[in-house]
């Protein structure tokens, strides 16, 4: 799993760092990693419908920030788990722009293993940096 | 705690010695973040139940002034008006010992939990935005309780200035069909007993209902859901873009982000705040009104039959602008709580007619294991800007606690100690493990040692939905 959960950082919520070698394969590790949070077993949301996704920031860090919401409004407006396999990050006048196709299922307790609800992505250490070997990031999710 | 610089005023945490050190080292240094908030006035509070949070500390209590303060969704927390709600019954354990699997069964059927989930009471996107301007109210005027609920509620149940104009449609998105839902962490709903030689205080039980041996009532603890998160998110960003550029505020983290009260974003902000605070009460509203259907059908009689009344409903995660007494002059102050209960002295102004000698009720959810409170706000309690403790705190985290219990096992040992659980999953319950959390009999003793609150009564579980 390009994520790992953090013990230390967050006592009542869950932190959480995620890797990518592209900016691009970051944003899929930490989408996985937040729904990850809610079920258990990401292979059983299967990919019966599609949601677009466009978003447009000036930094990495807010595009991120606003990517991981997605998921957590997508979850409670339309009760829909969402994965998202491929991620395309541009830089267009002075911005990043991101689009994405994010597929999923509606929410089903006999079907998929329920954890915890994600009340919302935090600002608190929220990290994005470019390592060696590639991008890494920082997440505390608010439970 | 040594000084640092740039705080305006000392840090102050309230602890006995062994809750001091299980705190983890980042309470004090986000006490002492806080501490540099303008406008903050007499101390950055820290309460005995404290523990990390993101920005401000679990725990926290920081009072602004409210000419020259700033207001702080992170001060507040995502989970806007996060409270708990007690209700009596004239039962017995002994008359519903034979009951509880069948009662926590049905409340767990009957009241939606866990992730997502979709509430039991139905709303357009307009009637929605009406529930989040009106709170509890708008719920017994439609059916959904008694009228002396409302008296029996921080604020009536609608904080005034609520104004849905503020609020994105995201967030209403979010939220208008999760009336009536429990969700998920550390949310639950509590059939608890409180036995004789957990009264603490015969006469102030019996005021607040509590009156006859093994008495059973009814806690439970939800907040005002997605709509409330999606607010806190939508004002957190907002608040990130103008605080440097337009108001000159540097913070040391961004979930301290703030802006001046008396500025347009701090209005819009405290106004959207005030929906999410009435959502929250009119979620709880619908819930009591659920609990007393439920109750209802099991026993054969009707709520008021079964002595169904509202104890109180308390708000922990909220800002409230309140007079307090500063420097001996009275001022209006904008109190951030967040895990923080107001926990209002006899005679006060804002407490019902029925608590003005007691003092306001306070509640105070323990972990699911080890049992709860029910306190009563004291004269100490200005010390605190009237503010006490909200659970037991937690001393280890969720991950840790996922790898240390497994959820099957715990459900299996609560059931033989007398615990009937029935839980939405069995990770998120291993995860809210009493072991996971700090002694709630210390954290109260410290309560009543520092003189901000005094014990009334101790309430064991007997069952519990957990969301």
């Amino acid at each position: 799993m390009p994520y790992q959960y953090l013990d230390d950082v967050a006592t009542a919520d869950i932190a959480f760092e995620a890797w990518g070698k592209t900016r691009e394969d970051l944003f899929v590790s930490a989408a996985d990693a937040v729904m990850n949070v809610m079920v258990e077993d990401l292979e059983s949301i299967a990919a019966a419908h599609k949601r677009a996704i466009s978003l447009q920031e000036e930094t990495l860090e807010m595009l991120l920030f606003q990517f991981l919401q997605e998921l957590v409004y997508y979850k409670d407006a339309e009760q829909l788990l969402l994965r998202v396999p491929k991620v395309a990050i541009r830089n267009q006048g002075g911005f990043l722009m991101l689009t994405a196709e994010a597929r999923g299922e509606f929410l089903n307790p006999n079907k998929h293993r329920l954890n915890v609800d994600v009340k919302a992505v935090t600002m608190h250490r929220f990290k994005v940096t470019e390592e060696r070997q590639g991008w890494k990031a920082t997440v505390v999710l608010d439970i | 705690m040594s000084f640092r610089q740039g705080m305006r005023v000392p840090a102050r945490i309230y602890a006995t010695e062994k809750l001091l050190k299980e705190m983890d080292e980042t309470v004090f240094e986000q006490a002492a973040n806080v501490a540099k908030l303008p406008g903050i006035l007499k101390y950055a509070y820290c309460m005995p139940d404290g523990h990390w949070g993101y920005g401000f500390p679990i725990g926290g209590v920081a009072a602004m002034d409210a000419e020259t303060g700033v207001i702080s969704p992170g001060g507040i927390g995502f989970d806007i008006n996060c409270g708990m709600r007690l209700v009596t019954t004239n039962l017995t354990y002994d008359q519903i010992r034979p009951h509880v699997a069948e009662l926590v069964d049905r409340l767990f059927q009957r009241i939606p939990s866990g992730v997502g989930g979709k509430g039991f009471v139905k709303v357009s996107k307009n009637e929605f935005k009406r529930v989040v301007e009106e709170g509890a109210p708008w719920c017994v005027r439609n059916g959904y309780g008694w009228q002396e609920d409302l008296e029996r509620t921080e604020e009536q149940g609608c904080m005034e200035g609520a104004d849905a104009a503020k609020i994105s449609e995201k967030a209403v998105e979010r939220g208008y069909h999760q009336l009536g839902t429990l969700g998920s962490g550390n949310h639950y709903l509590e059939i608890q007993v409180a036995k004789p030689e957990n009264i603490f205080n015969q006469e102030l039980a019996a005021q607040f209902g509590i009156t006859q041996p093994n008495q059973i009532v009814v806690m439970f603890h939800c907040g005002s859901r997605g709509f409330g998160h999606q607010v806190a998110t939508d004002y957190l960003q907002i608040f990130l873009k103008v605080m440097e550029s337009k108001y000159g505020l540097n913070v040391e983290d961004r979930e301290l982000a703030c802006a001046p009260f008396r500025s347009s974003e701090g209005q819009d902000y405290f106004a959207a705040m005030k929906c999410a605070v009435n959502m929250a009460f009119a979620n709880r509203q619908v819930i009591l009104h659920r609990i007393r259907e439920v109750f209802s059908e099991v026993f054969g009689k009707t709520p008021q039959e079964l002595g169904m009344h509202q104890v109180y409903d308390v708000a922990h995660n909220i800002a409230k602008l309140e007079e307090h007494v500063v420097d001996g002059k009275k001022r209006k102050v904008l109190v951030h709580r967040k895990g923080s209960t107001r926990a209002f002295a006899p005679g006060m102004k804002g407490i019902p007619e029925v608590y003005q000698r007691t003092g306001q009720p306070v509640i105070i959810g323990g972990s699911m294991e080890t049992g709860s409170y029910l306190l009563a706000g004291v004269e100490g309690g200005r010390e605190t800007f009237y503010s006490t403790a909200h659970g037991s705190g937690r001393t280890m985290s969720r991950h840790k606690a996922k790898t240390l219990f497994r959820g099957k096992d715990l459900l299996e040992k609560m059931r033989q100690r007398g615990i009937y659980v029935h839980a939405a999953s069995y990770s998120g319950l291993a995860e809210e493990a009493g072991a996971a959390y700090k002694n709630i009999d210390d954290v109260i003793n410290a309560t009543e040692m520092a003189g901000i609150s005094q014990r009334v009564v101790r309430f064991i579980p007997v069952g519990n939905v957990k969301g």
